[in-house]
């Protein structure tokens, strides 16, 4: 028995045995094509399709919304979702790709949502039929999010949009985005609404997507225009001019914080993809010659891994903490950490590997002689996107020492 | 053997760590700690022995001293998840006395078969302990030891022995023909000399402690088997203290960030200020995670007690370095000073930090394990 099963409720105990059940004979094989590192890096139509078949079976079975009503297209399940995640990370399944449907639009669309529209876009969120993307960022306003510019002008029962959104992930393959804007230019955090957007049927009709190429390489990004596009105030979100708080709802599950128990799922590996953790790092140490020796042999080596290894774990027992009120001083403490910790300790990692690697990290993804076929430096680059994404790390110590500490707010 | 979900930390144990809290903040104020331990600032000083007798008494009233003696030996059998939560509220109090001592020495004699009986015992009804099993170069390796035992005879020195001033027993380790043996000493035996060490720390004492034909009963013969079964409770006590320590260290911080205005804003709006004290605050929490989480192995996974324990102190160590650190570079000018109450816990902090083993030796220990040992 896991460690995570002696503690659950019947209705848990039941649920994971048939989610173990499901799992053990409908586990999706191999894909024949190269599997992204995550979500966000998709870049071909066959990467897509094959993740979102393992998406909608994963939903049709019912491990996927497992908390959230069966009206809206869920399972009607008390605290489940964490259940089929143990279970299907434990069985190493493929990732799912719908990652800000399911993490970000559906707590804010089911927290914020009128019940028509939940019912239309739940259920295709879910099974990952429609793909979902954010639309947040602006050239012009990145940390300082509340300072978006894209404007909806309001025409009848319509709105008019126009507007500029940058570093928008999936884009290139969703139909529907979650879109803070402005309806009002005198206020700055008043007057901002919050939309769920038609995307892929408005492309060519007021929406254009261009792809933003990373420092990777990757496509995966992209920018978003709008120009004079047309939706129904029923998209709507906010009460008008309450945007912002909607806002909070998405970051609030994006930071990993909010109480809806986002649906995860992955673990399989194929042949170029691998995990940015410490197993890995000491492997890599395991098999790296230094000065004739392993460098896991290596002093100065051995206690810098060792540093991430306890890191690594102090995120995760944290992570175990979390759930026992005994043991916590302020409810939001340690959930609040999770974004920021996770993404510093993803790029110390990359940054030792690359240091372990030596020479041989200056070769990349294209090179026969690449250790781990030049997935590190890769790993490397890429946390930036994480420690820079949702909140940059500044940011994110700023609402530390705000909200937990009660520190002065800063500018 | 696995762990549940909540550490093992039960209703009980929550009880505890709740009415330890409330004790010492009714009882034992950073005030009144400072004007008990601080009368004397010449930095030549000698050590001084001085602690709230008293409140210790009415703490052996409560049972602390007993909570994690097996209820065979007449102490309440609590897992080492709970006695930690006392523990981190001792830290956050930085209250002078022998408990950590004494509970050291009961995970030690707990782990000595049939001989540490009659010693546990003696703890559970009053007496108190402490640790002598280590040599003049502060080696944290088990097998080094200053003092020999020949046909029952104790000779040489223990040092680095914690709140040796406040113990009434020893639990002695000394070489023996065959190896390792442990050895329970009265403190006033003929034959033992407990010499203070001038210490920087002012909530604790320290001594060099001589033994000189000292007719002595063994409790174990298998002195680094106990030893090394003890040890991770050791450790993660010491980082449960460090982390109530800390939390101290950022609350008080955090408060005069909030109130000292420089440039027309209070410190704590500058996020030169701001962001190091968060990162106290991340400090904190992975080592109160990795406590719980070693307390819980020692419980209930024995197989992996040392691995966690390790982890939990060297994080430890660098919590203790780090918000000592910035307990006192955010307190600027009154922060350099002996009336500003900081200085007892960065002192305390920096003792702690380097006590059974700083965060390179346990990192060193961890990857001997994870990596295994290097060619």
């Amino acid at each position: 028995m896991s460690e995570s099963a002696r503690q659950d409720s019947p209705e848990q105990a039941e649920f994971r045995q048939y989610c173990r059940q499901w799992l053990a004979s409908n586990k999706p094989g191999e894909p024949s094509v190269r599997l992204p590192l995550s979500p966000l890096e998709i870049m071909t139509e066959e990467q897509l399709s094959y993740l979102q078949g393992w998406q909608k079976s994963a939903y049709d079975a019912g491990l996927v919304g497992c908390d959230y009503p069966v009206a809206v297209g869920g399972g009607g399940r008390t605290d489940c979702q964490r259940i089929a995640n143990d279970e299907m990370i434990g069985a190493r399944t493929p990732f799912m790709p719908n990652v800000i449907g399911l993490g970000m639009a559906a707590p804010t669309v089911f927290h914020h949502g009128q019940e028509a529209l939940k019912e239309r876009l739940l259920p295709r969120l879910f099974s990952g039929e429609d793909i979902w993307c954010q639309g947040f960022s602006e050239p012009g306003a990145g940390s300082d999010l509340a300072s978006v510019q894209t404007f909806a002008e309001r025409k009848g029962d319509k709105w008019v949009i126009n507007g500029h959104k940058v570093w928008t992930s999936l884009a290139h393959f969703a139909e529907w985005m979650i879109l803070l804007l402005r309806t009002d230019r005198s206020h700055k955090y008043d007057g901002l609404s919050y939309f769920v957007v038609p995307i892929k049927s408005a492309l060519g009709k007021g929406v254009t997507v261009r792809p933003l190429i990373k420092i990777t390489g990757e496509t995966g990004f992209n920018e978003v225009i709008f120009e004079d596009l047309e939706v129904d105030d029923g998209y709507r979100l906010d009460e008008l001019g309450k945007g912002w708080q909607v806002a909070m709802t998405t970051l609030l599950h994006e930071r990993g914080a909010g109480e809806l128990q986002t649906p995860r799922s992955g673990g399989m590996k194929s042949k170029a993809t691998h995990s940015t953790n410490t197993a890995n790092l000491i492997e890599l140490a395991r098999v790296t010659s230094r000065n004739g020796k392993p460098a896991a042999d290596d002093p100065l080596i051995r206690d810098r891994i060792m540093q991430l290894v306890i890191q690594e774990a102090g995120l995760g027992q944290n992570q175990r903490r979390a759930r026992v009120s005994a043991l916590q001083d302020h409810p939001a403490r340690l959930l609040l950490q999770n974004k920021l910790l996770a993404s510093e300790i993803a790029q110390a990692i990359g940054a030792t590997a690359m240091e372990v690697e030596g020479a041989s990290a200056s070769l990349y993804l294209g090179d026969d002689n690449a250790p781990a076929g030049g997935q590190w430096p890769m790993a490397y680059m890429n946390s930036y996107g994480m420690t820079i994404a949702a909140g940059t790390s500044e940011i994110q110590r700023n609402i530390l020492g705000e909200r937990v500490l009660g520190l002065a707010k800063s500018k | 053997m696995t762990q549940p979900d909540n550490f093992g930390f039960g209703e009980e144990a929550g009880l505890l760590k709740d009415s330890a809290r409330k004790f010492f903040a009714d009882n034992f104020t950073t005030d009144k700690l400072h004007r008990m331990v601080a009368s004397d600032h010449n930095p030549e000083r000698m050590s001084a022995c001085v602690w709230d007798r008293d409140l210790w008494q009415q703490m052996v009233e409560l049972g602390w001293t007993s909570l994690a003696i097996p209820e065979s030996a007449g102490g309440l059998g609590l897992p080492l998840v709970a006695v930690a939560g006392l523990v981190e509220e001792l830290g956050r109090a930085a209250f002078p006395c022998p408990l950590l001592g004494s509970l050291n020495a009961t995970y030690v004699l707990s782990a000595c078969d049939s001989g540490g009986e009659a010693a546990l015992t003696e703890i559970a009804e009053g007496m108190t302990a402490t640790l002598a099993i280590t040599n003049a170069q502060g080696s944290w390796d088990l097998t080094d030891t200053g003092v020999e035992s020949t046909n029952g005879q104790l000779n040489g020195m223990a040092y680095f022995v914690q709140d040796a001033r406040k113990a009434d027993r020893l639990l002695v380790s000394a070489r023996t023909k065959k190896g390792l043996s442990l050895y329970w000493v009265a403190t006033d035996a003929a034959g033992v000399t407990i010499a203070p060490d001038a210490i920087v720390d002012l909530t604790r004492d320290q001594a060099h402690v001589s033994f000189e034909n000292v007719q002595a009963q063994a409790v174990s013969d298998n002195g680094v088997a106990a030893l090394s079964q003890a040890m991770p409770a050791i450790w993660t006590l010491l980082a449960a203290d460090i982390t109530g320590a800390a939390e101290w260290q950022l609350q008080t911080t955090v408060e005069y960030a909030g109130t000292r205005q420089q440039f027309e804003h209070p410190l704590g709006f500058f996020q030169a200020v701001k962001h190091p004290l968060v990162d106290v605050m991340i400090l904190i929490d992975q080592c109160k995670s990795l406590v719980y989480n070693a307390a819980c192995a020692f419980d209930m996974q024995p197989p992996r007690a040392a691995e966690f324990a390790h982890m939990a102190k060297a994080s430890a160590s660098e919590c203790a370095a780090f918000a000592s650190s910035r307990s006192v570079q955010s307190h600027g000018g009154i922060g350099f000073t002996w009336e500003c109450f900081i200085h007892l816990y960065f002192k305390r902090q920096k003792h702690s930090q380097l006590l059974w083993g700083d965060a390179a030796w346990h990192r060193a220990q961890l990857a001997n394990i994870l990596i295994g040992t290097a060619a």
